[in-house]
């Protein structure tokens, strides 16, 4: 299963992708953002484009099928 | 949640004020609580107030003709929108979303009028805020009117994809942005245009390239050959 990217070093627990998650993924945990997969994560990436530290990534795989 | 001059303190207008002028400011402020995709502010709308958000984050947007949505900032606690109308006197030159429960504190525009003639050194800040959004719309505006963007981004596809079969290279919207030079925005509408045309499918956190040669067309003549030479 791939999950958006915590880097706990940079998140300071603002809360603010939890908010925005619509799938509830996000919790706070110890002051620092935690996935736990309630529905499954659509990579909407809406976590990233928030984050107004960088500390959550929805890194892309980019593949040529051929 | 603290008080509304406690809260004022933080938000970069009214930092420099003192504790009683917060109190005097923070009694002009309206709260206004939304839910989730709220609409808050529609475009071409009368203009009621200007806002600042306390909690969550609000969308700007605007629409086009066909329906798409291109997204012009994203509000965070403490920053502040609608500026515009409020000045100029027009309508609202976009739409306004909550993007989970949010809390604002509302300024209308007597009460605006009354603030900025009774403490004119905002005025100075107000006109920073604005400048520093203003710098942000060019840059958005240069590059989504012009091709060049989309064939960067095209170009950074090709230059990073894998066969699917190793580990392939990873990158978020935000690192193609600062690949592009561009915003993640500006990013976000290209991969949306890519797959449009047909020469990509964006499959959960995979991007697929499904067309070499579409993308290869869109990044342009310059197009280096130690790409086009894989795969
Ligand atoms: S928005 Fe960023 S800093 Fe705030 S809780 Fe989420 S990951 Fe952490
Ligand atoms: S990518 Fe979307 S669904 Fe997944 S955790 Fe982030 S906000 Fe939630």
């Amino acid at each position: 299963m791939m999950k958006p990217q915590i880097d706990l070093g940079k998140c300071d627990g603002c809360g603010l992708c939890i908010g925005v998650c619509t799938r509830h993924n996000l919790v706070l945990v110890d002051g620092v953002v935690a996935f736990v997969e309630v529905i499954e994560c659509d990579w909407c990436t809406i976590c990233e484009a928030v984050c107004p530290r960088g500390a959550i990534s929805c890194p892309f795989d980019i593949v040529i099928l051929e | 949640m603290a008080s509304k001059a406690e809260f004022l303190k933080s938000v970069p207008y009214f930092s420099p004020m003192s504790p009683a002028e917060l109190e005097q400011i923070g009694s002009l402020f309206f709260e206004k609580r939304c839910q989730r995709d709220e609409i808050i502010l529609l475009e071409e709308e009368l203009a009621e107030a200007l806002y600042i958000v306390v909690s969550g984050v609000v969308k700007i947007f605007k629409t086009s003709a066909d329906g798409k949505e291109q997204i012009l900032a994203i509000i965070r606690p403490g920053e502040s929108f609608n500026e515009v109308p409020m000045f100029d006197g027009g309508l609202n030159p976009a739409s306004a979303q909550a993007m989970g429960q949010v809390l604002l504190y509302g300024l209308g525009k007597d009460e605006l009028d009354y603030v900025l003639k009774n403490y004119p050194q905002l005025a100075s800040r107000v006109i920073k805020v604005m400048a520093g959004r203003m710098r942000h719309l060019v840059l958005l505006v240069e590059d989504l009117s012009f091709r060049q963007v989309i064939g960067r981004v095209a170009r950074i596809l090709l230059e990073n994809a894998g066969d699917g079969a190793g580990p392939s290279p990873q990158l978020t919207q935000r690192d193609m942005a600062a690949m592009a030079g561009t915003v993640r925005e500006v990013v976000s509408r290209s991969l949306k245009t890519l797959e449009e045309e047909g020469a990509i499918k964006m499959d959960r956190h995979r991007i697929i390239i499904l067309d070499k040669k579409i993308l290869q067309k869109i990044v342009g003549p310059f197009f280096e050959t130690k790409v086009t030479d894989r795969g």
